[in-house]
């Protein structure tokens, strides 16, 4: 990827309406409009609209996808019901985590969601492991929105009526403004809420007309960030990376029971023993005394000052009005309660290890409007 | 009374060998939302350029530099105890730290209001 960062199909629209566009995985994204604060309490209190068309949208397809996809991921999509979505995690041979995702069964073929600045590698390592008669279509031409927060479901469903019928992690093909639409109940701020999946053409027609709903405003970058760590999801390349395993992430809820149990998924080996004995470390919550923030790459350090972890999120967590950071910290201090030192800027920090999320989830997991 | 400015943004209003310093407006629009705020104590003596305290916003910590050497005869509490200040009023009850000037030739270094603006004219 070139460093310029290229346009979004949004990019005028963000403009028009004062986002402040900043360069985010290689492309220009709006980091703020009115400010990170009040973006963050609306979208927990009514409805905030995200640009995500970053992300990589991938359709995985032939009579061999199931089976090949299996090879690469530690879920059981022999389970996975059509219109249902699970998050996933793209696994390298030492079992490390090349990026998380969200694998969609719809009718015959698969449709995922990856990172929008791990889509190139994604899409090159799938199509040298994936059996030949599978095929691999990055969407190029689709353009991806979330609606997010307790407003969500009301606003959509009177643009798009029955997506309020859909309970959280499934999907379903709607219509809205005329423009076709793939959408699910699902997100990343820990909100209910929805991901609409449309032609890139259409993205300004959808945007403007979910935009003009009460309930309904656009939010940047930077409240999707605090959002997410208040609701304790990880973000790849920082709380995520090529030598992180699921168990190490905390993330063992997508290792499927009978993948656990069978293996054959790259660096099976090394997870079943991490699940059995532990790992070395640990990604945990902490909540931090005071209320100066610690942020990414700040140390976890032991007694002695002696480094044994690193923070790789951080910030202030508008909701609670108090610092909260995410870190990996030695395996035996990931128990709920512990006392973690941290150093930040020549300063140090006391963290308590605090079970995620910080802020409840609030999913729909049986539909219907809130 | 006199304001002068920094490429750093801050200002500093000085009266007679008295120095009140804070960041400018620009300086709080593009940090957002401050949530937290240190300020040095009264009796730290600081110089030019040193590291005299810290404004952290929702999304990002930065320092605030000695604009001016000097002692600091007080540090804001209520920008301490109400960060929200920094953006609300930057330029008036948001204000930093007062020092003592050591050295009142180093103000011929800052910026005037109409430089200041021109300056940041440049930077958007």
């Amino acid at each position: 990827m070139s460093d310029e960062a290229a346009a979004l199909p949004l990019d005028s629209w963000h403009r028009a309406r004062g986002g402040r566009m900043v360069p985010f995985a290689g492309y220009a994204m709006p980091v703020q409009y009115e400010g990170i604060m009040a973006e963050h309490k609306w979208t927990r209190a009514s409805a905030g609209l995200f640009d995500v068309s970053h992300m990589g949208q991938l359709i995985i397809a032939g009579p061999e996808a199931e089976k090949g996809l299996e090879s690469q991921l530690p879920a059981d999509l022999t389970l996975l019901k059509d219109g249902r979505l699970r998050y996933s995690l793209l696994l390298n041979a030492e079992g490390g985590i090349i990026d998380d995702l969200m694998v969609t069964r719809r009718g015959t073929h698969f449709y995922m969601v990856v990172n929008g600045a791990t889509k190139a590698g994604d899409i090159e390592h799938l199509e040298a492991r994936l059996p030949r008669s599978v095929v691999l279509d990055h969407m190029k031409e689709q353009a991806l929105l979330a609606l997010q927060g307790p407003k969500a479901a009301a606003a959509l469903a009177r643009l798009a009526p029955g997506v309020e019928q859909l309970a959280f992690m499934t999907g379903g093909a709607f219509e809205i403004g005329g423009a076709k639409a793939w959408i699910s109940r699902s997100g990343y701020t820990g909100e209910d809420g929805f991901e609409i999946s449309i032609l890139a053409r259409d993205a300004e027609a959808v945007a403007t007309l979910l935009a003009d709903q009460d309930e309904v405003k656009p939010i940047g970058l930077g409240a999707r960030d605090s959002l997410r760590l208040e609701a304790g999801l990880p973000l790849y390349g920082h709380d995520l990376d090529q030598h992180t395993t699921p168990v190490e992430a905390d993330l063992t809820f997508a290792l499927s029971k009978r993948r656990r149990a069978e293996g054959g998924f790259p660096g099976w080996n090394r997870i079943a023993k991490e699940l059995q004995d532990g790992a070395i470390r640990k990604r945990v919550g902490l909540a931090i005394e005071g209320r100066q923030p610690v942020r990414e790459g700040a140390l976890v350090v032991d007694g002695e000052g002696n480094e044994t972890g690193k923070v790789t999120s951080g910030g202030f967590a508008p909701t609670l009005e108090a610092p909260i950071a995410m870190a990996y910290v030695p395996w035996d201090s990931a128990e709920p309660g512990t006392k973690i030192t941290l150093e930040s800027r020549g300063k140090l920090f006391t963290g308590t290890v605090t079970p995620m999320p910080f802020v409840p989830h609030r999913y729909q997991r049986k539909g219907g409007a809130s | 009374m006199t304001v002068y400015y920094t490429r750093e943004h801050e200002w500093v209003r000085v009266e007679g060998d008295s120095a009140t310093v804070g960041i400018t407006d620009f300086a709080q629009g593009q940090l957002g939302d401050v949530v937290f705020v240190e300020v040095p104590d009264a009796g730290k003596t600081v110089s030019k350029g040193d590291e005299a305290a810290v404004v952290e916003s929702v999304k990002a910590a930065s320092d605030v530099y000695a604009p001016v050497s000097g002692t600091v005869t007080e540090g804001n509490q209520a920008v301490v105890d109400e960060p929200s200040l920094v953006n609300t009023d930057p330029e008036g009850e948001g204000w930093f730290f007062k020092l003592t000037l050591a050295d009142n030739h180093e103000l011929s270094e800052l910026m005037s209001a109409d430089q200041y603006q021109t300056y940041c004219a440049e930077q958007e």
